[in-house]
């Protein structure tokens, strides 16, 4: 097939990208929280090379460190900007590892319920009647039960890994795009552009591929912005409640329980630091996408 | 004279700069009178009409000008003043009577609040003011009717209760924007004749606001044209009808239907209304007039007073041009 | 209206049998029962004995008739740790967490809904931007981050609220509730105001976005020109549409509160069935989960179920039918 075939395609989003971007840095908080994001992103692929230590290491742990609180100098002369547990493990080295994690785990989830999602709302959309049909009634009925559930659920019979805990997640999300996909997809597919390609011969398979998926993309990327933090903030709480990730990858949420029995003892930082970098996470992806939102939604647009 | 606006200008304030929607409207509106407002869409009628019950949709102002009512300057009266002149002095009725009603309260309940916000009255006696109201405006069984939902009406019987709920208080003057707009054209016409009578029996001015000619040259006195935020004729209503001196006047007459021109082609105002943000130097109607001279495109026509009328324009047409 | 109440009775059956067949086919076709329910430490013969007790020799269809046969009739089997009806077990503490989530959602509309008006009727204001973003906050935070700040804050450095347990209770209709001593009284604040948080944030953007949409419309301009007062149309008006959409989303929201009650219950030691739940998946406590999975779900399609017939009471269009 030539690529000089005179289909209409309109352009990737309806706004032109200039007054995306110029609406999008007018939001003091939205571009706040680009920035942070951009700095979690950061801080988690380079943590080796940011922390001062490998807290997982036992070799760089001395135990004559342990249980210092902010600023203190260790035994080397190193400074403990966040301070220390009670076996000398540096809490800013423990929060960049376990932002990794954290980070890692709620993407990787994210993306692969969103490919998941993506295709089942693409099929349901296409096919149409009893496919999609029962799609829809399984989405919904997923829907209509609140994530944690479904994952404690999946969690108590999966068993725990890093592994399980990121199918648990999928689990819960696919759900969530394979509704919005479909919706979309629904939209598009009664354009006349797509009714043209139709028109013109092409196969099935290439019209998805080609014309409806890069039409949904913007609103999508709203969603994967919001449901990455959300699947942040649900491993998180699996976590703490010990049915998360296993101890060998102490993600930010069984940081924070850990260091929650040390809290009455006075050692708040345990526990508090490692809060504050999850919230910080949490709310940069919500302030992006919140705000993505808005300015892609033409009824909230401003004039 | 009952309502007299001088030199009003409502602007909107936008990014760009205020974007002026009215420039310098001069209208009076006598007791008792029907008046006819009629302009095409974008022609800044409905903001004159929302102007004067101080309803301007945010973030539009009332720049310029003023508004007087009895004497009463309304654009500088307080919203307390102005919320105990509206519904009660001064009503109005809406294009979608759709959409007038809140669909979850009853009729009784969005009724009588317009009699007991204004007057102090006992339910009981509210009640039957209001069902007489209805009957008034030719509502079958009134006291039912009175209990129902909007939803359970007709779009007709709807206009019918907005315009009994504007009657409640007998106003002095009654704003009607595009009211029977939405209407079939046979309830049109009822309600039209209904209203005239209502308004002739207990003295209400009433304003007409639309953008057909047709519905005015029934029932208004006096019509006013309005053309890019400006008034360019307005006259008593057979002088207007039959000797129009504005071209955008006779513009309009002629994408009239009637007997006289049956089996011609209607003919239309070529181009468009030009929008308040790229108006023409010159005369507003100017790129759209066939009699548009070099005077037209460069200086602002200003009224001309005739014995029964006013119209703005460099080049009227006269009794020559009509024949 | 008879027909629409069969109708849905008949939907929530088939979805309590869909939602039957996945946790039996999750519990007990996934993971391997033997190896959960049978002590490792017996013999073999005792193993085999074991086996045949539980039915567990049977095939899969046989297992899943007997499954739902027993449910139906409350019985989901003994708690291993408790030697106990499991059934039993989670609906002794049921009450525990459904006075949590009520007094959640109370907390939720009675400060959500005046702060999503205050936001929605001065739309770009500062209060509206800072209430909006304050929203955000609430939708990140997770839940039990907020409740280790509440309990350092208001229970160990001000002391002013017990930090865990539900103190005193009172019977009401036999069934003790803690929310009627004053002791109870202040051991739900805490916990109920952290599982509310997030339904506060949903309310605060529900109202805002209902106000800002409403405030537009034809009949807010004719009650205006009628010469209704602001605080009548706000109230009256605005308000009555509002909470249509707002009554029907905190309905269907309550089942989310039930679940997240399980992550509130264990920070706070709150004696409900989440508690329970997670104490039973820690220890592979099979009956137990299976137990509060189907109370769970059918509490959940009861209160869809409510929530639908509420709806139909309220919304006038509804009610009174030939809607056009």
């Amino acid at each position: 097939m030539s690529g000089n075939i005179p289909v209409t395609k309109p352009p990737f989003s309806q706004t032109p990208m200039g007054e995306l971007v110029s609406d999008f840095t007018a939001n003091p908080f939205a571009v706040l929280g680009f920035f942070g994001l951009l700095a979690v992103i950061i801080c988690a692929i380079f943590a080796p090379y940011i922390a001062p230590q490998n807290p997982y290491d036992l070799m760089t742990l001395d135990f004559m460190d342990g249980n210092l609180p902010p600023g203190s100098t260790g035994g080397m002369g190193q400074v403990f900007m966040l301070g220390t547990d009670d076996q000398g493990r540096d809490v800013w080295s423990s929060i960049l590892y376990g932002l990794r994690t954290s980070l890692a785990v709620g993407a990787a989830s994210a993306f692969i319920a969103f490919g998941i999602g993506c295709i089942v709302g693409l099929i349901a959309a296409y096919a149409g009647g009893l496919t999609d049909t029962l799609i829809m009634r399984l989405v919904e009925l997923q829907l209509s039960f609140p994530a944690i559930l479904i994952a404690m659920i999946l969690v108590a019979v999966l068993g725990q890994g890093t592994d399980k805990i990121i199918l648990a997640l999928v689990a819960v999300q696919w759900a969530y795009y394979a509704r919005t996909i479909r919706g979309l997809a629904l939209v598009e597919k009664g354009r006349e552009y797509i009714e043209a390609t139709h028109v013109l011969g092409f196969s099935h398979f290439r019209i998805v591929l080609r014309h409806l998926l890069p039409n949904c993309i913007p609103p999508l990327i709203v969603i994967v912005t919001m449901q990455v933090a959300s699947a942040i903030a649900l491993e998180a709480t699996l976590s703490f409640l010990g049915i998360g990730l296993p101890l060998t990858e102490p993600s930010l949420g069984q940081q924070i329980a850990n260091g929650y029995g040390y809290m009455q003892a006075g050692r708040y930082w345990l526990s508090i630091f490692p809060g504050v970098a999850l919230l910080f996470t949490i709310v940069s992806l919500n302030l992006v996408g919140d705000h993505l939102r808005d300015i892609l939604n033409p009824k909230t647009r401003r004039q | 004279m009952l309502l007299e606006i001088k030199n009003l200008e409502v602007v909107f304030p936008m990014r760009q700069g205020d974007l002026r929607v009215l420039h310098g409207i001069d209208l009076a509106v006598e007791k008792g009178e029907i008046l006819g407002l009629v302009g095409e869409s974008g022609s800044g009628k409905s903001v004159l009409s929302k102007a004067v019950m101080g309803l301007l949709a945010k973030p539009g102002r009332a720049s310029g000008g003023e508004i007087l009512f009895q004497g009463q300057d309304l654009l500088k009266a307080d919203a307390k003043a102005l919320r105990s002149l509206r519904g009660n002095r001064i009503a109005m009725i809406f294009q979608d009577p759709m959409a007038t009603l809140n669909p979850v309260l009853r009729i009784d309940a969005q009724m009588l609040e317009a009699v007991q916000g204004h007057r102090k009255m006992p339910s009981a006696e509210a009640r039957r003011l209001c069902i007489e109201a209805l009957r008034k405006v030719g509502i079958p069984a009134p006291e039912e009717r009175f209990l129902n939902y909007p939803h359970q009406l007709s779009g007709g019987m709807r206009q019918r209760i907005a315009i009994a709920t504007a009657l409640l208080n007998d106003p002095d003057l009654i704003l009607a924007d595009e009211a029977t707009t939405a209407l079939d054209v046979t309830i049109q016409a009822q309600i039209l004749s209904e209203m005239k009578a209502l308004c002739r029996e207990s003295g209400t001015a009433l304003v007409w606001v639309t953008h057909d000619l047709a519905v005015v040259s029934g029932i208004a006195d006096r019509i006013a044209v309005m053309y890019a935020g400006r008034i360019v004729e307005c006259g008593p209503t057979q002088e207007v009808l039959s000797r129009p001196k504005h071209p955008y006047t006779q513009g309009l007459l002629d994408s009239v239907p009637s007997a006289a021109q049956r089996g011609q082609d209607l003919r239309q105002i070529p181009g468009l209304m030009p929008s308040p943000s790229a108006l023409p130097p010159g005369c507003a109607f100017n790129p759209r007039c066939l009699r548009a001279k070099e005077a037209c495109r460069s200086n602002q026509p200003v009224m001309t007073q005739t014995p029964t009328g006013a119209f703005a324009c460099f080049n009227p047409l006269s009794e020559g041009d009509r024949a | 209206m008879l027909q629409f109440l069969v109708r849905r009775l008949l939907q929530a059956v088939g979805v309590l049998a869909v939602m039957s067949l996945l946790v039996f086919v999750g519990v007990f076709a996934i993971g391997n029962p033997v190896d959960v329910m049978i002590d490792p430490a017996a013999s073999e013969a005792e193993r085999q004995a074991a086996i045949v007790a539980l039915g567990l020799d049977q095939p899969m269809w046989r297992q899943y008739l007997t499954f739902v046969g027993n449910a139906l009739q409350g019985d989901m089997g003994k708690s291993f740790v408790y030697n106990q009806s499991a059934s039993e077990l989670i609906l002794s503490r049921l009450p525990a967490t459904f006075e949590l989530a009520v007094m959640a959602m109370l907390i939720a509309v009675a400060i959500g809904l005046p702060m999503g008006l205050w936001a929605g009727l001065k739309p770009g204001s500062w209060a509206d931007r800072l209430l909006m973003t304050i929203s955000i906050f609430m939708f990140s935070l997770p839940t039990f981050w907020v409740g280790l700040l509440l309990i350092m804050g208001f229970a160990v450095t001000l002391g002013w609220l017990p930090s865990g347990g539900r103190g005193e209770t009172r019977e009401l209709f036999g069934v003790p509730f803690a929310f009627l001593t004053w002791d109870g009284f202040q051991h739900l604040l805490l916990p109920a105001f952290n599982l509310a948080l997030f339904k506060l944030a949903l309310v605060l953007r529900m109202v805002r976005g209902g106000v800002r949409e409403q405030m537009t419309s034809d009949y807010v301009a004719f009650a205006r020109a009628k010469g209704v007062s602001e605080t009548r149309i706000v109230f009256k008006h605005v308000l009555r549409n509002i909470m249509l959409p707002v009554i029907t989303v905190m309905g269907l929201e309550f089942g989310n509160i039930l679940a997240f009650a399980v992550v509130t219950e264990s920070i706070y030691a709150w004696p409900g069935m989440g508690k329970l739940l997670i104490n039973a998946i820690t220890v592979l406590d099979r009956p137990v989960i299976v137990a509060y999975l189907m109370i769970t779900v059918f509490i959940f399609i009861v209160i869809n179920l409510i929530v639908d017939l509420t709806y139909t009471l309220l919304d006038p269009r509804v009610r009174t039918g030939g809607a056009k």
